[in-house]
């Protein structure tokens, strides 16, 4: 469904990567392997759209991408936290999917803050919590967005042990269910199978 | 649509939690406005005279103030990033966050001037014109001031950068702002300027919200 070819990019005048290519089907996910300073993030970046390719070709279920329909199937977590800091974890979900055109109601929104470990932390402001508490607000949003493609951008940072096998089940659980991954980590990931690519 | 109402829900509920932020913009037109009839004295003659020009052109700084914040906040967190890569359209969101602006360092303006006008000795029918001057003006500002934003986000020193870029483009909006409430206080019509100013709105409501998008998706690479 995801079909990755040819791709290159540079930066200034230095060249990062050229000729990258891989596909993916459902289930399946790859593994983004690499050097501080490889790459890893302006391929995931490319792979999104958020920003152009020298060269090469992304298409997703046959179309070039971005499309709306691409957007639609996607769901990318960057190195950024990516919420309100002057908001609660409750209305940062809430908004989020909003602002993507979905109505999430409490008790959903609720039921993913709970399986993300944040009980009673739902109506405190983000910016009281930790690093590893934000990370999990963010990856919530895993939860309450129904995407069939998951970009996660060292997601594994910050979060306690607990944490990271709790996002190696949601990740099986996501490809168990037709879903796909592409992950960038200098860790050993604990999700079974996935292919790797070494920038 | 949803998602538009949900972003100017979203930069309002932002802005109550931070409010000395919006209150900055909004103080600082009553300051300014309020300095000029102080260090000229009672001079009705005057000051009738300056009151267009004056309340102009404060609103127009105290738009400029509110107008770094605009995207900055959400771009340097990562949500504008998530923003691009949401299934609405951006420029529904961005059309969202200018909407957001617009009522909370535009409008209050607007619902201040009358009060202030009375300080420049300005009778209510005057009033009157000025208020509907700055209801059509001060969105104009906002959708104007947005492209501007958008385009130096991201830059060092941006706030200097944003000034020297939008004011020469507010030329227009104070021109047929302020000429509304001078004619009217000259005697004559004001309906022309109004809707010269009304008609650069409908432009500009159409085109900014784009031409915003298109700069935000070049700073985001």
């Amino acid at each position: 469904m995801l079909d990755v070819s040819g791709l290159a990019c540079s930066r200034g005048e230095r060249r990062l990567f050229a000729d990258v290519g891989f596909s993916l089907a459902a289930g399946e996910w790859l593994h983004v392997q690499g050097e501080n300073g490889s790459g890893k993030t302006s391929l995931m970046r490319l792979l999104v759209g958020l920003s152009p390719a020298d060269a090469g070709e992304i298409r997703w279920r046959s179309e070039p991408t971005p499309s709306i329909e691409f957007r639609r199937d996607l769901i990318y977590l960057g190195h950024h936290a990516a919420v309100k800091e002057d908001l609660t974890p409750l209305e940062n979900l809430r908004l989020a999917a909003a602002l993507d055109g979905i109505e999430l109601d409490e008790r959903a929104a609720m039921a993913a803050l709970i399986r993300l470990g944040l009980r009673g932390r739902e109506e405190l402001p983000v910016r009281v919590l930790s690093a590893g508490q934000k990370r999990r607000v963010l990856l919530a949003r895993l939860l309450t967005r129904p995407a069939v493609l998951w970009v996660l951008d060292e997601a594994f940072n910050a979060l306690d042990v607990a944490a990271v096998k709790l996002l190696g089940e949601l990740i099986a659980e996501h490809l168990a269910g037709g879903g796909m991954a592409v992950l960038t980590s200098h860790q050993p990931l604990p999700v079974p199978g996935g292919k790797a690519l070494v920038l | 649509m949803s998602a538009f109402l949900a972003t100017v829900r979203r930069d309002l509920l932002l802005a109550l939690r931070r409010k000395s932020e919006v209150l900055t913009a909004v103080f600082f037109f009553v300051i300014v406005t309020s300095l000029f009839p102080l260090g000229i004295g009672p001079e009705p003659v005057l000051l009738k005279k300056i009151a267009p020009g004056i309340l102009w052109v404060a609103a127009l700084l105290a738009t400029l103030l509110g107008l770094p914040r605009l995207f900055s906040a959400d771009h340097l967190d990562g949500t504008l990033e998530q923003m691009a890569l949401s299934p609405s359209p951006l420029g529904l969101l961005v059309a969202g966050k200018i909407l957001a602006h617009w009522l909370l360092c535009g409008l209050p303006l607007v619902l201040l001037a009358p009060v202030l006008g009375l300080q420049f000795d300005l009778d209510a029918s005057t009033l009157g014109i000025l208020t509907l001057a700055l209801f059509l003006g001060t969105p104009l500002l906002s959708l104007i001031g947005a492209i501007g934003a958008a385009l130096t986000l991201g830059v060092r020193g941006g706030g200097v950068l944003l000034a020297l870029l939008v004011l020469p483009l507010y030329i227009p909006a104070l021109i047929f702002g302020a000429g509304a409430v001078e004619a009217h206080i000259a005697g004559l019509d004001a309906g022309g300027h109004l809707s010269l100013l009304a008609a650069m709105l409908v432009v500009a409501g159409f085109f900014a919200p784009w031409a915003t998008t298109a700069a935000l998706r070049i700073a985001l690479e």
